[in-house]
């Protein structure tokens, strides 16, 4: 485990930014994009990553990579974030290393053309659907795990056969740095790039044309990126932020729920996409929570959470100068409400009596703090939830199957977990986005492979049988066209049509 | 608040009651959709006699059974589809409930095409009716008389959740050689302001650019079905009689204004001259000796295309055809031989009845001349060798591939449409459409209990914890189902020794 970080570490930080990605370098990355673009191409026309072998080969070595730099990741990561071990590993090498391992797994049953129904006039044809890869893509990471970020779309653009230009984001610089001298070492150096460049170089760079973008980060650089990527028609995935609501009803194992609850919300210093945002607890279940949470957080990080080797920082100044600002202002503190600058530190932080229109609740949090506004019942949880923009998760805890029901009939989000938080965003078998102002496209697991094909529609004919197919040409006859429509209507029942074409 | 506005605000409110959620509403509304098709087919037929001289049968037969089909199939499935879809479960999740749910997004605008003014427009519709969302269509105003009809006919049967769609505003969307809209521009650009949950567009590429530019402003996602130059290669080993019927078929209906109609054609020089023939042969078939006066032979939507399509011919050969008349918007069937790659007939799609030949010495070299240009829509390929036919598909890209004809992938409800890089994004057609349209949302369903197994990833983090962590989490290579038994085993037993400490 390394040192504790340096008294200011702000400061220090500035001037290694200064001297290593000095402005020069930062305004020359479209250059340099160019340049890996060009390589990326070619690699790509070569074509070698069509082949099962090749992929399959990339995959292990990154496995491998993540097995080999675990200390390094975690030192990186530590470093950027002041993240755990336990959290570095957990959630970010072992997350990749899964996707990794399910997409070696599953590759030849992916790769392999899916064969589908026939309809009557078709049933002497093969109708399939091919999967082939798009090309070169761009993969933007975000820093709040920024190797997990990278590296889970990064095994789905491999695994459909695509090169991949890969940019983590720079505020979370040493891990940037490590992925940018680590990945050359095992993966293929003409497929794979890593490129160091800021938010505001992305729509120069995306002009430069890819043929997918696949974006992690906030609303504003996103519909900067998307606006770009209009430009040359090219598709995008966006995994944007929201505020995921997290409902409590006055029926369920409080003391349970909020050790899950808390756990979501503080681990990384409250720095994850999807991690419960606020609560609406029900009011009789208000006293009861708060209780069970300040337990929890004492049990976590004991009774001074800056001594505890658990708990993370804020990643930089100007996040941690926003959260701060947003304490002040908003609600009443419960629990918590420390900060120490220098550190980046925030407290673990819980708020009552607030307000909707409170500052706090007009921008995703972002930090170690969890407000909790009351609802007096299901409905006004569910309204109070509708009205806002859709969030990335939505969350309940009830020991009630029609409260979680009604939760999730009536309301939309990227993705949805009843009685726990976070898991859903780390299993290879769910799609994992936004919709909405939370994002478009899904990854993880078979979803991931997806976004990075292209699903080809191939029909097989033979010129042998001719005679059916007289039907179609003109001149056009009334008894042609109602042989036709006897023939659609004795299929539609079973398949739903059919055409002699 | 203007009337785009006006119109998308109620569809949002309509939306928001919950209305078209239920299952049974959206049935309701596909067969009111199917009632309107069956009902209106003389108004239709006859607005599209006047936008595009299709004949009376050409009506059913290339615009509304296939959408009759699509809706019937929507009707039928449509249960199936809606359901929660069951993934696979992992030894953590075993007592849990994981499903994905498919979710209406809310407002979807359609904008549609002129050149097949019914079933490009209304068939994105039936997937988002089908989805459960409301809709607003904007019907192209190119085809003047449809776009009329649908205005009038849409309201009557479906309920208000589809608002009427604005009185056609005066503009042009596709115009193929104007990048920026003209006409009633305001409007346009009035109903891209608003914002929608997802916008599909079928028509040229500079306006779909438009297009997702302005969805991008609302993070709206869009489906773009674009066009491009659809090659069709032939090789010389095919039944060339054969190939040239479905050909001729394929590019000359609706005066070749389709998307996925063969652009171009590519074959070796000695199959040039017998590909002509049996085009010649063929067209006077379908067509008779004067197509002019033949009721199944269309006409340029317009003026501005007729102009368009006849200066791309300049400077190639005519082997075929090559008779027009402004007045009434009229091309004849169409061959041009022995064309160069640099012809004016090869810089862009033709969306027309004029079939360029460029000639090339093999399969090799026609890769190469596809793999040079923009990925298509459609790519066909006649030949009777399936390993040929394995290669083209595997070295070249685009939306679709249909061997040995052309067009019929499109009335394959199971095989998705679309394009891929300049041709379009996204998908739709039967199931497709519906999952298009929806949101497909990841739900894991668990309990408060079990709370056991949850201990090792609360802080305070030590090494043992991580350990069991790295035991539970981390997917080993697979084992196979002994293997995954035998782990079932041991970890029945240790649950068991756990359980038993813990009760202690």
């Amino acid at each position: 485990m390394s040192a504790p970080p340096s008294p200011s570490p702000t400061r220090w930080f500035k001037a290694l930014r200064r001297t290593r990605l000095g402005d020069t370098f930062l305004k020359a990355s479209p250059v340099v994009c160019t340049e890996q673009l060009k390589r990326a191409r070619a690699a790509f026309q070569a074509g070698r990553m069509a082949m099962e072998s090749f992929r399959l080969a990339q995959l292990e070595a990154l496995v491998r990579m993540l097995a080999e730099h675990e200390c390094d990741f975690v030192d990186a990561l530590c470093r950027d974030l002041h993240k755990p071990r336990f959290e570095t590993v957990v959630s970010e090498l072992i997350l990749v290393k899964n996707e990794a391992l399910y997409a070696i797994n599953n590759l030849s049953k992916w790769m392999e053309p899916q064969h589908v129904e026939r309809n009557l006039a078709t049933s002497l044809d093969e109708c399939m659907v091919v999967s082939e890869p798009l090309g070169v893509v761009l993969v933007v990471g975000a820093w709040c795990s920024p190797v997990q970020l990278c590296l889970v779309p990064l095994v789905g653009a491999i695994a459909a056969g695509n090169c991949v230009i890969i940019n983590p984001s720079d505020t979370s610089f040493h891990t940037a740095e490590l992925l940018h001298r680590l990945i050359p070492s095992y993966l293929d150096n003409e497929c794979y790039h890593v490129l160091l460049a800021s938010a505001s170089d992305l729509p120069e760079i995306v002009d430069l044309k890819f043929d997918h973008v696949f974006f992690t980060g906030n609303s504003a650089d996103g519909s900067k990126v998307a606006q770009a990527a209009a430009r040359t028609l090219t598709p995008v995935s966006l995994v944007l932020g929201g505020k995921n609501p997290c409902y409590v009803d006055q029926h369920c194992d409080v003391s349970t729920a909020a050790r899950r609850i808390a756990w979501a919300r503080f681990q990384n210093a409250g720095q994850s996409a999807a991690a419960p945002d606020y609560v609406l607890c029900h009011a009789e279940a208000q006293v009861r929570l708060l209780q069970a949470l300040r337990c929890s957080l004492l049990h976590f990080y004991g009774a001074d959470p800056r001594e505890s080797r658990s708990f993370g920082r804020m990643v930089n100044a100007e996040n941690f100068n926003r959260v701060r600002d947003m304490l002040g202002k908003s609600g009443k503190v419960a629990v918590g409400g420390q900060v120490n600058e220098a550190e980046k530190y925030i407290a673990p932080t819980l708020l009552t009596d607030v307000e909707e229109t409170d500052p706090i609740m007009q921008q995703e949090i972002f930090g170690p703090i969890l407000p909790i506004l009351t609802v007096r019942n299901v409905d006004e949880a569910i309204s109070f939830i509708c009205r806002r923009e859709k969030p990335l998760c939505v969350y309940v805890y009830s020991s009630n199957r029609k409260v979680i029901s009604r939760l999730m009939e009536e309301t939309s989000s990227g993705s949805f977990c009843a009685n726990d938080s976070i898991l859903q965003s780390l299993m290879v078998v769910l799609p994992f986005g936004g919709v909405g102002a939370s994002g478009m496209g899904a990854y993880h697991g078979r979803s991931s492979f997806d976004t990075f094909s292209h699903r080809k529609s191939c029909l097989l004919r033979s010129t042998r049988i001719e005679c059916v197919t007289y039907l179609r040409y003109p001149p056009y006859e009334d008894r042609n066209l109602s042989l036709m429509t006897w023939a659609s209507t004795l299929s539609s029942k079973s398949q739903g049509w059919c055409q002699i074409l | 608040m203007s009337r785009e506005q006006q119109a998308v605000e109620r569809a949002r409110t309509a939306f928001l009651t919950g209305r078209s959620k239920p299952l049974d509403y959206r049935i309701g509304q596909l067969k009111a959709l199917q009632r309107c098709i069956t009902e209106r087919q003389k108004d239709i037929s006859d607005a599209l006699k006047k936008d595009l001289n299709k004949s009376e049968i050409g009506t059913p037969l290339y615009e509304t059974l296939g959408l009759e089909g699509e809706i019937m199939l929507a009707v039928n499935k449509l249960a199936q589809w809606a359901a929660p879809r069951p993934v696979e479960k992992n030894l953590l999740t075993l007592s849990d409930q994981v499903f994905i749910q498919p979710q209406p997004l809310g407002v979807v605008l359609v904008i549609g095409a002129w050149n097949y003014p019914w079933a490009v427009t209304l068939q994105p519709l039936i997937g988002v009716i089908a989805a459960g969302n409301a809709a607003i269509v904007k019907p192209s105003e190119v085809s003047v008389h449809s776009s009329k009809v649908m205005e009038e006919i849409l309201p009557l049967y479906l309920d208000k959740v589809t608002p009427p769609p604005p009185p056609c505003p005066v503009w042009s969307d596709c115009e193929r050689d104007v990048p920026v809209v003209t006409g009633g521009v305001s409007e346009t650009q009035e109903l891209l302001r608003q914002r929608f949950d997802h916008i599909v567009y079928t028509g040229n590429s500079s306006v779909g650019k438009l297009v997702m530019e302005a969805a991008a402003r609302h993070l709206t996602p869009v489906t773009l079905e674009l066009g491009g130059k659809s090659p069709c290669y032939i090789d010389k080993q095919c039944d060339i009689t054969i190939a040239c019927r479905r050909i001729t078929w394929g590019k000359f209906t609706n005066c070749g204004q389709t998307c996925i109609a063969p652009d171009y054609i590519l074959c070796e020089p000695s199959l040039q001259d017998r590909v002509v023939e049996e085009i010649r042969k063929n067209v006077k078939e379908f067509y008779s000796d004067d197509p002019k006066s033949c009721v199944d032979y269309g006409r340029i939507i317009n003026q501005r295309h007729f102009r368009r399509v006849m200066a791309l011919v300049e400077g190639s050969t005519i082997a075929l055809g090559g008779e027009n008349d402004e007045s009434l918007s009229y091309i004849a069937p169409t061959v041009l031989r022995d064309v160069k790659p640099d012809a004016k007939v090869m810089q862009e799609e033709i969306f027309g009845p004029v079939l360029p030949i460029v000639t090339v010495s093999g399969v090799d070299e026609a890769i190469r001349f596809i793999n040079e240009r923009e990925k298509p829509l459609a790519l066909y390929v006649f030949s009777p060798d399936n390993k040929l036919i394995r290669r083209i598909i595997d070295e070249t890209s685009s939306g679709g591939v249909l061997a040995n004809d052309c067009l019929v992938h499109f009335s394959v409800s199971a095989l998705p449409f679309g394009g891929v890089g300049n041709s379009g994004m996204g998908c739709y057609h039967g199931r497709h459409s519906f999952d298009q349209f929806s949101h497909l949302r990841g739900c894991l369903l668990k309990s408060l209990a079990m709370e056991g197994v949850n201990k090792m990833r609360y802080p305070p983090h030590t090494a043992k914890k991580l350990g069991w962590a790295r035991f539970f989490i981390l997917q080993q290579v697979d084992l196979g189902f002994l293997g995954r038994m035998a782990a079932l085993a041991v970890l029945a037993v240790i649950a068991a020794v756990m359980l038993q400490r813990y009760l202690q």
